[in-house]
């Protein structure tokens, strides 16, 4: 299931309509993440306030959003792209990969909420799709 | 049994008060239809489902959808039993229809996506978590008579 040409380009154009609101973007999804699936907040038992829109949180989402953007840019090669993320989460970060698919779903539905116009069924394949292939790239150097 | 606290029970009942069944259902079939493409395997005699744009307008699909939606609704009324509500539908769905029930879990994520579309602002994180476990719910429900 990689992604076609169709695929980025789709990917590309959202993300050109949606980046301008990435930390909230990221803030909302990890907000919500915390508090659907409260399995994740064992990642972050060094944080002092979980709440969503918490400080920490906000601060968190910015940076995953910035890999995320970075992700777009290097959208032809992600696996070369985001190495050392990858090393990041494989060695240091060690998060179990079942957790990207549960953030990424937090993140269409924020996108959902955030963009109902531009969100079309379309749009989300190609976003749902990217977004896989963004984890199986942090995921390389599980094993 | 499942416990449901006040605010569950009492975001669920909102949600489904307010539903807009012929807009929402096919909407969220429709969605499913297209992010996940080889559900399209239940569909054979749906017509031209041949691309997204097909697909969305296709009205075979459009009344699916809203059968679909309203399905829930005895779930909804039913909240302290779901499992036996759906234990006939669960029965259809193996034997009948044949549908792996892996398939409901990406058609309930097309419906909180799209609900999250409807509601907005409204669709808070403790709402989403509310009608997630409903839907997790009636999908385990679902799958409980296959062997």
């Amino acid at each position: 299931m990689s992604l076609t040409a169709k695929d980025k380009a789709a990917v590309k154009a959202f993300w050109g309509k949606v980046s301008g609101k990435a930390e909230d973007i990221g803030t909302d999804a990890l907000s919500r993440m915390l508090v659907v699936y409260p399995q994740t907040k064992t990642y972050f038992s060094h944080w002092k306030d979980l709440s969503p829109g918490s400080a920490p949180v906000r601060k968190h989402g910015k940076t995953v959003m910035s890999g995320v953007a970075d992700a777009v840019s290097k959208i032809d090669d992600l696996n070369a792209g985001l190495l050392n993320l990858s090393e990041l989460h494989a060695f240091t970060l060690r998060v179990d990969p079942a957790n990207f698919k549960i953030l990424a779903h937090n993140i269409l539905v924020v996108l959902s909420i955030m963009f109902p116009e531009d969100f079309s069924p379309e749009v989300h394949v190609a976003m749902d799709k990217f977004l896989a292939a963004l984890a199986r790239a942090l995921s390389e150097k599980y094993r | 049994m499942v416990e449901w606290s006040d605010f569950e029970r009492a975001t669920i009942q909102d949600i489904f008060s307010k539903m807009e069944y012929e807009v929402v259902g096919p909407a969220a079939l429709s969605r499913c239809l297209v992010v996940y493409p080889w559900t399209q395997r239940y569909f054979g005699n749906f017509g031209n489902l041949y691309n997204a744009a097909a697909i969305i307008a296709n009205p075979m699909v459009a009344k699916h959808g809203t059968t679909i939606l309203h399905g829930l609704d005895r779930a909804v009324k039913n909240m302290d039993d779901i499992k036996a509500t759906y234990a006939e539908l669960s029965v259809l769905h193996s034997e009948k229809l044949h549908v792996d029930p892996d398939n409901f879990k990406l058609l309930s994520d097309c419906l909180t996506i799209v609900v999250a579309a409807k509601l907005g602002k409204a669709f808070t994180g403790d709402v989403q978590a509310a009608f997630q476990k409903f839907l997790a719910v009636v999908v385990s429900s679902l799958g409980m008579q296959y062997h």
